[in-house]
């Protein structure tokens, strides 16, 4: 039991180690311009274009929920006009950029570590190294860049819709009226909000790339390697990414104080 | 020149190679025979540095790679061509993109160029017109000419083929070995070939190497090893196995 234990810690340690070795190594190859403009457009292509769907129904439903759920309880102490400005600092700062982070963790991260471990089993990773190219130049580096840029941008969609599903509920459905929900949530909504927004996105998009990847490369053997591969890398990137939110969401608090 | 001085390998506890030493010339065409599961394979990712050794050196042109880092090592493999047992292709390109993969890396040769270069090596495989397949459509024997082709085409100095003429049919086969032979005479490149097949071999090599029991057992031209005396190499190129009980 204890040594079950601490080769977890070791392991966890070990991978934690070789993950930011990864990190690092894609860092120097940005630096050094090894990528090809063509895969990295592919990739922020897939990633970004083909997660439209997902992210923007998560958004729109959460928007949805959050106003209402605010409403009834606003409602009981007459706040009514207040609900859409909740609605929107909370997606803004933290609904926004986790939702869209799990998501694509789920999507992407699963799509990535499937595609590396498939390409390691059956030796592509061994080809491509023997014809001269850094599998983290061709592969890694262009997935982390494509993942990093699209973050934010769907972030802000999903924060974009969020808010005016809310709106829409708040208006149409439990008849709040609407100039005054409005200009509540301007009033109470700080660019700083949105700055915490789209640094999370970024991070996130960072971790959950580098993630997927390092459990790509280093998957076991065989279709069973594949598979548990892309279990892990879904599940370790959305635990990293619903860890350091907190993390992030302290940090970025102090640093821009509202 | 490529030499392996002491090279020892173990998975977990499964020793599989115990102390190779080999020395291969310029320009020469060497064939590795060995048993199934004798560590050919892992003979060759060791001498291309896809595989670190345990113990031992691999000098390529004085370079010991053994150790070397993987961005250093990029640097070495652009003299080596390789041929997987497996053919490893690129499954998400089609054929022609395989095989410009490493065209397109070094930048030098113009888009026409490079589909020329495609289609003639093509031609060399007897695949002609199978350039916008993928690899998915093609059958084991033909991906493995593709990944023939794609080890040769930029012309690299040294080339290693694991298995080249395995699944083929007789004919194809022989086209294949008689391309290896060509390629050697006419490009001076340093061959190396993985094969258990004994025509092809005694075609192919100049030496023939004997990997057993994790060391290299005889080194010797095609007429010594075929007509060797000792038990272990006599027993295996004439393929004759031990008698067993066999109780179904
Ligand atoms: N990545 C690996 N992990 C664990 N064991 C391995 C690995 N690669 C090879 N082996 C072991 O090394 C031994 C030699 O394998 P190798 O593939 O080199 O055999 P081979 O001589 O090429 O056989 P064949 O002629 O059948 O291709 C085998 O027993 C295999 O189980
Ligand atoms: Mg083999």
């Amino acid at each position: 039991m204890i040594n079950y234990a601490r080769s977890a810690v070791t392991d966890w340690f070990e991978g934690l180690g070789r993950g930011g070795i990864l990190a690092w190594e894609a860092v120097c190859s940005i630096f050094r311009g090894r990528i090809s403009s063509r895969d990295l457009l592919y990739q922020i292509y897939f990633i970004g274009i083909k997660s439209q769907s997902v992210v923007l129904i998560t958004g729109a439903f959460t928007g949805m929920v959050m106003c209402a759920q605010t409403y009834f309880q606003f409602h009981k102490v007459r706040m009514d006009t207040a609900t859409l400005a909740v609605v929107s600092v909370s997606m803004a700062s933290e609904l926004g950029p986790v939702l869209t982070g799990l998501m694509l963790a789920g999507r992407v991260g699963a799509a990535i570590a499937a595609e590396l471990g498939t390409m390691k089993v059956t030796e592509q990773i061994d080809a491509l190294r023997t014809l001269a190219t850094h599998p983290v130049d061709y592969l890694v580096v262009p997935r982390i860049m494509g993942t990093v840029l699209a973050m934010p941008l769907l972030t802000a969609e999903s924060i974009a819709i969020g808010i005016g599903s809310g709106y829409v509920v708040g208006v149409y459905l439990l008849d709040i009226d609407p100039t005054y929900l409005w200009h509540n949530m301007l009033r109470y909504t700080y660019p700083q909000h949105m700055a915490s927004g789209f640094i999370k996105a970024t991070c996130f998009g960072a971790m959950l790339s580098v993630v997927a990847c390092y459990k790509g490369l280093h998957c076991g053997q065989g279709a069973e390697g594949v598979g548990r591969a892309t279990t892990e890398a879904v599940v370790y990137s959305s635990i990293t990414i619903l860890i350091s939110n907190f993390f992030l969401t302290m940090l970025l608090n102090q640093m821009l104080p509202t | 020149m490529i030499e392996v001085r002491d090279l020892k390998k173990s998975f977990g506890s499964h020793r599989v190679l115990d102390g190779v030493n080999l020395k291969i010339e310029k320009g020469e065409s060497v064939v590795i025979i060995g048993a199934s599961g004798g560590g050919k394979s892992v003979l060759l990712k060791h001498l291309i540095g896809l595989t670190q050794p345990d113990e031992g050196d691999v000098l390529i042109e004085g370079q010991n790679i053994a150790h070397m880092n993987e961005r250093d090592l990029i640097r070495v493999r652009t003299k080596f061509g390789m041929l997987f047992q497996m053919a490893a292709l690129f499954d998400s390109m089609t054929v022609a993109e395989n095989i410009s993969f490493p065209l397109r890396r070094e930048k030098k040769l113009t888009e026409r160029e490079i589909t020329e270069r495609v289609s003639d090596i093509l031609e060399m495989v007897d695949l002609p017109g199978t350039e916008n397949k993928k690899p998915a459509e093609l059958s084991g024997g033909m991906r493995k000419r593709v990944g023939l082709a794609r080890a040769i085409v930029y012309r690299p100095e040294i080339v290693l083929y694991d298995e080249p003429t395995t699944g083929l049919d007789p004919i194809v086969s022989d086209s294949i070995d008689q391309l290896m032979v060509k390629v050697v005479e006419k490009l001076k490149v340093t061959s190396i070939v993985v094969t258990h097949d004994m025509r092809s071999a005694r075609r192919v090599a100049k030496r023939i190497l004997m990997l057993h029991e994790g060391k290299i057992h005889v080194s010797g031209t095609p007429d010594e090893i075929f007509s060797s005396k000792d038990p272990i190499v006599h027993n295996f190129v004439n393929g004759i196995s031990e008698e067993k009980e066999h109780n179904f």
